[in-house]
């Protein structure tokens, strides 16, 4: 991709994600985690574990991270790449705050770069 | 130029390496196409006897699972059984009608086992020992108790025989021979392999001819007779007598066969397109059964499919005996003979026996029984076909008294070639393990065996994993060091509880300060369980962490694997009523709830529950009187109780009314990990209570306690802890059996790895015989029971935790655009 087109969607309130939490966010047949951590950061990956497709919403967060429910694949908040010894990869949309507004950038994610 | 069409015939062990091989040469230079008869992924046959004894499971042992293939672009035919191979239009067929196109074949058929031919072969529970459905269905058989009779007492036989003791059958091994093991191994080690066999309280027969096999009168085994008139009752019998190449296929295609598919050095048949690899081979008059000469022919055809000229010359093949507690390697050739000169070693009292071959200075055949360790070693010495003449004195002690070089095991491994073999099952070589150390900066044995799945599989090898990684690391391995709780923290579980009391932290954040945690906020291994251990030991003052609670605890149902939840309400002591089974009914349709099960807990799970509809569905429940069932809790789950002295002739008690009072007392208590209880009326045991966590076996004097059993990966029965009078001291003992364990185990720790950690005799002195501790027990478990009886789904029905229910937003197509 070379232009890059950026869509800022509002998706709610950092007060409607638990600390060390996360929501979802239906976009289509998408769904979309929206974590929050420790330190209020905000990131948004697609909910799907890269290795059998666990609900990453569903999984503890720790350290600009999150655990799979399923099978405990750690994978990285920021990147979506698993972490440690397993492979794979899962959409990560930039996230940010605004004024107490989570906004998700729908149209980029780092694996369409 | 367009890419190349590679088809292989068979999905064994064997082309899973040479792909792996081919692929890591040269990613592109095929479109690979498997055609598999078994309706699975690639698995590791050598690892069939721990899934049958129960140490592992079928998923551990799978080497490349649906993503390798899918990563990796291969086309993976599954339950499709080739039937015909063109050789002129280069086509392959299958079964099911699938056909492929090739440049080049790989016939990789693997081999059958031999099925002898008695009267009665075909009887039902007549099995061989070859893949997943044979262990599949000795299982099956094991279940059902009885007998096992074994024919063949090779490698696979006695690994078979010893997996159906640990599965608690009876079980006789058969063998022709006056030895077991005899084309590996000497009559000395095989007698004292017999001695071990029969101290299991295995029964072995050799020089046994069997005559026939007996019919039940159904169409059964109940039987076999031998050639002396001894008759042996049995429900099954394993034939593991040797397997023969799986040729048929390549025969009707015209490829040259004798015992098995003709190959050159080049593993070309006579059709230079096709290769054949693996057990369906025949190589200088020669077919192997054993991993180590599969991937050495693998490693051949990889190269010769990218143009390369390598040359298949034959294998020296070593054998190890995968069953657990039995030491035993034997490599080479260790037949007697004029020119051949032998070295034995015996220790009868550690029972160790080794044996050394020798011809014109060189090592060729060993054979050690009780200490192993040295294996490796030997067999690379008879490999290379090094001169021992030097250390001949005292080359049978082993590698550690070689060279003057210290009696330190690992320098003795640190002296190991690179490329000597250390695991087995997954062909890793010392060098690989190194350098993965000193690339990747591993220092845990879990590291080493996620990065190179060495002592990853049977296990045998982890002593010399660790000494590699002793001699890697040197003092930043310490094997003996307690095992930490997770990376967060060099503290183990043990520790951290106790500084948890005496330092009196109570809250996760004052832990993590305290105990100074390497990480910021821990990591999903030490959240759940320093939640754990605050909720026991500060009830009242300690504020549950929902979000260091897995998923299944943090919603109160359980996660299935397509992201949807099972919902099971508690049935007390699994008694229902025709208004509970109603409004289940209703809540099914109501919600379209797809699967209804029976568990074995005697409760009822509806599946397949969409997250968003759980709090409408405990609503519905709730009204019909349901509480949650916990069924996804580390604590009480369930207590599983027979109809006793309410109904059944041979009741002494109610046994239904107690497990009922005991649920009642005890539902809602949080433990290390899950708990599960069983009352049976009478010692006839209907509601299995000798294999539950703790169970309670009504009789005529009183009530008996066990405690301690599972069921699960491991089987084993309980431990009774004593006899009490009446139900309500019942109750008093169990529930501070309970808070003994809740305060003392590790998180996920099962009650019965706890007691057995902390003793048996322990554990009953502290219950049945020191009064006032059982007292002070109890009163903490009554205490924190106050606290944890809060039924969690009719708190949520009133809006707690709504959030967790419902997405944040739904984005509607425009709003996306």
């Amino acid at each position: 991709m070379t232009a890059q087109i950026r869509k800022w969607v509002q998706v709610g309130s950092l007060e409607d994600i638990p600390r060390e939490g996360a929501r979802c966010v239906k976009n289509g047949d998408m769904t979309i985690a929206v974590f929050r951590t420790a330190k209020d950061e905000v990131f948004a990956l697609e909910d799907k574990c890269p290795h059998k497709n666990g609900p990453l919403s569903q999984g503890i967060v720790h350290d600009g991270c999150v655990t799979c429910p399923l099978h405990n694949w750690v994978i990285s908040l920021e990147t979506g790449s698993a972490q440690g010894a397993d492979e794979g990869r899962t959409l990560a949309f930039p996230a940010r705050l605004e004024d107490g507004w989570v906004l998700v950038d729908l149209f980029y994610s780092h694996e369409a770069v | 130029m367009t890419t190349k069409k590679l088809v292989i015939v068979g999905n064994g062990m064997a082309p899973g390496r040479m792909l792996e091989d081919l692929f890591d040469r040269d990613k592109d230079a095929y479109e690979v196409t498997i055609f598999n008869a078994e309706p699975r992924v690639n698995y590791n046959r050598l690892m069939l006897s721990p899934v049958l004894s129960g140490e592992n499971t079928y998923e551990d042992i799978i080497t490349h699972g649906d993503d390798w293939y899918a990563a990796n672009d291969v086309t993976l035919h599954k339950s499709a059984r080739v039937s015909e191979i063109n050789r002129d239009t280069k086509t392959v067929t299958s079964e099911n009608g699938i056909t492929a196109s090739y440049d080049k074949l790989v016939i990789a058929t693997g081999s059958n086992p031999f099925i002898i031919p008695l009267p009665g072969k075909d009887l039902d529970g007549v099995l061989t020992y070859r893949d997943l459905d044979d262990v599949d269905k000795m299982l099956d058989a094991a279940k059902r108790g009885g007998r096992a009779v074994v024919i063949g007492g090779g490698l696979l036989g006695l690994e078979a025989a010893a997996g159906l003791k640990m599965q608690g059958m009876d079980v006789t091994v058969l063998h022709l021979m006056p030895t077991l093991m005899e084309r590996q191994l000497d009559p000395t080690a095989g007698f004292l392999l017999e001695e071990e066999f029969k101290s299991r309280g295995i029964d072995v027969l050799t020089k046994a001819n069997s005559h026939e096999i007996i019919d039940d009168g159904a169409g059964g085994v109940g039987g076999i007779r031998l050639d002396d008139g001894t008759e042996i009752k049995a429900r099954i019998v394993v034939m593991a007598v040797g397997i023969r190449p799986s040729a048929d296929l390549a025969k009707s295609i015209g490829l040259e066969v004798n015992r098995g598919v003709l190959v050159g050095d080049d593993m070309r048949t006579s059709d230079k397109d096709i290769f054949a690899l693996g057990e369906c081979v025949e190589h200088r008059s020669m077919c192997y059964g054993l991993v180590a000469p599969l991937y050495d022919m693998a490693g051949v055809i990889a190269d010769n499919l990218l143009g390369g000229t390598s040359e298949y010359t034959g294998s020296v093949t070593a054998t190890k005996l995968k069953v657990t507690g039995v030491d035993l390697y034997s490599a080479g050739d260790f037949a007697e003979g004029d020119d051949r000169e032998e070295i034995v070693l015996r220790d009868a009292s550690a029972g160790v026996y080794k044996r050394l071959v020798l011809e014109d200075n060189k090592i060729i055949g060993a054979i050690l029984y009780g200490e192993t360790s040295d294996g490796p070693w030997f067999f690379d010495l008879l490999k290379k076909g090094t001169d021992v003449s030097e250390m001949r004195e005292t080359l049978i002690f082993g590698q550690a008294y070689q060279g003057g070089a210290p009696l330190d095991p690992t320098a003795a491994v640190a002296a190991l070639p690179d490329d000597a073999e250390i695991c087995g099952c997954n062909g890793v070589c010392k060098s690989k393990i190194v350098n993965t150390i000193k690339e990747k900066d591993l220092t845990t044995l879990d590291d080493v065996r996620a990065h190179t799945k060495a002592s990853a599989s049977c296990g045998t090898c982890t002593g010399l994993v660790e000494q590699l990684m002793q001699a890697t690391l040197g003092d930043e391995f310490n094997p003996a060091a307690v095992t930490p709780m997770c990376g967060c923290t060099p503290l183990g579980h043990d520790d951290v509880r106790r500084l948890i009391k005496s330092k009196e932290l109570k809250s996760i954040p004052a832990v993590m300060q305290e105990l100074e945690w390497t990480s910021s906020g821990g990591c999903a291994k030490c959240r759940p369980a320093l939640n754990y251990f605050l909720v026991s030991d500060w009830p009242g003052e300690y504020e549950d962490d929902y979000q260091s609670r897995f998923i299944n605890e943090r919603v109160h149902a359980n996660i299935q694997k397509d992201g949807t939840y099972s919902v099971v309400p508690r049935m007390w002591g699994g008694m229902t009523t025709s208004d509970e089974l109603r409004a289940i009914a209703d809540v099914v349709d109501k919600f379209d709830i797809p699967s209804v099960k029976c568990t074995g807990g005697q409760r009822i799970d509806m599946l397949g529950v969409k997250k968003e509809d759980l709090p409408a569905v405990w609503e519905d429940l709730g009204k019909a009187g349901f509480v949650s069932g916990q069924a996804y809790a580390k604590g009480l789950r369930t207590v599983k109780t027979c109809v006793g002295s309410d109904w059944c002739r041979f009741g002494t008690q109610d046994s239904t009314g107690l497990g009922i009072k005991l649920e009642k007392f005890m539902w809602g208590s949080w433990t290390p990990a899950k708990l599960k209880l069983a009352v049976s009326g009478c010692p006839r045991n209907c509601s299995e209570a000798t294999c539950k966590d703790i169970g309670i076996i009504c009789v005529d004097s009183g009530y008996e306690i066990h405690y301690a059993g599972a069921a699960g990966l491991e089987i084993q029965g309980t431990v009774v802890l004593g006899l009490v009078k009446t139900e309500e001291e019942v109750i008093e003992y169990v529930c501070a059996l309970t808070q003994m364990y809740r305060e003392q185990g590790r998180y996920l720790e099962r009650i019965y790895k706890w007691a057995k950690r902390v003793g048996y005799d322990e554990i009953k002195h502290q219950i049945m015989e020191d009064g006032d501790k059982r007292k002070a027990y109890f009163d903490r478990f009554v205490y924190s029971q106050k606290f944890a009886q809060v039924d969690p789904w009719s708190e949520r029905v009133s809006g707690k935790d709504k959030h967790e229910f419902n997405p944040m937003a739904v984005l509607t197509k425009e709003a996306a655009e």
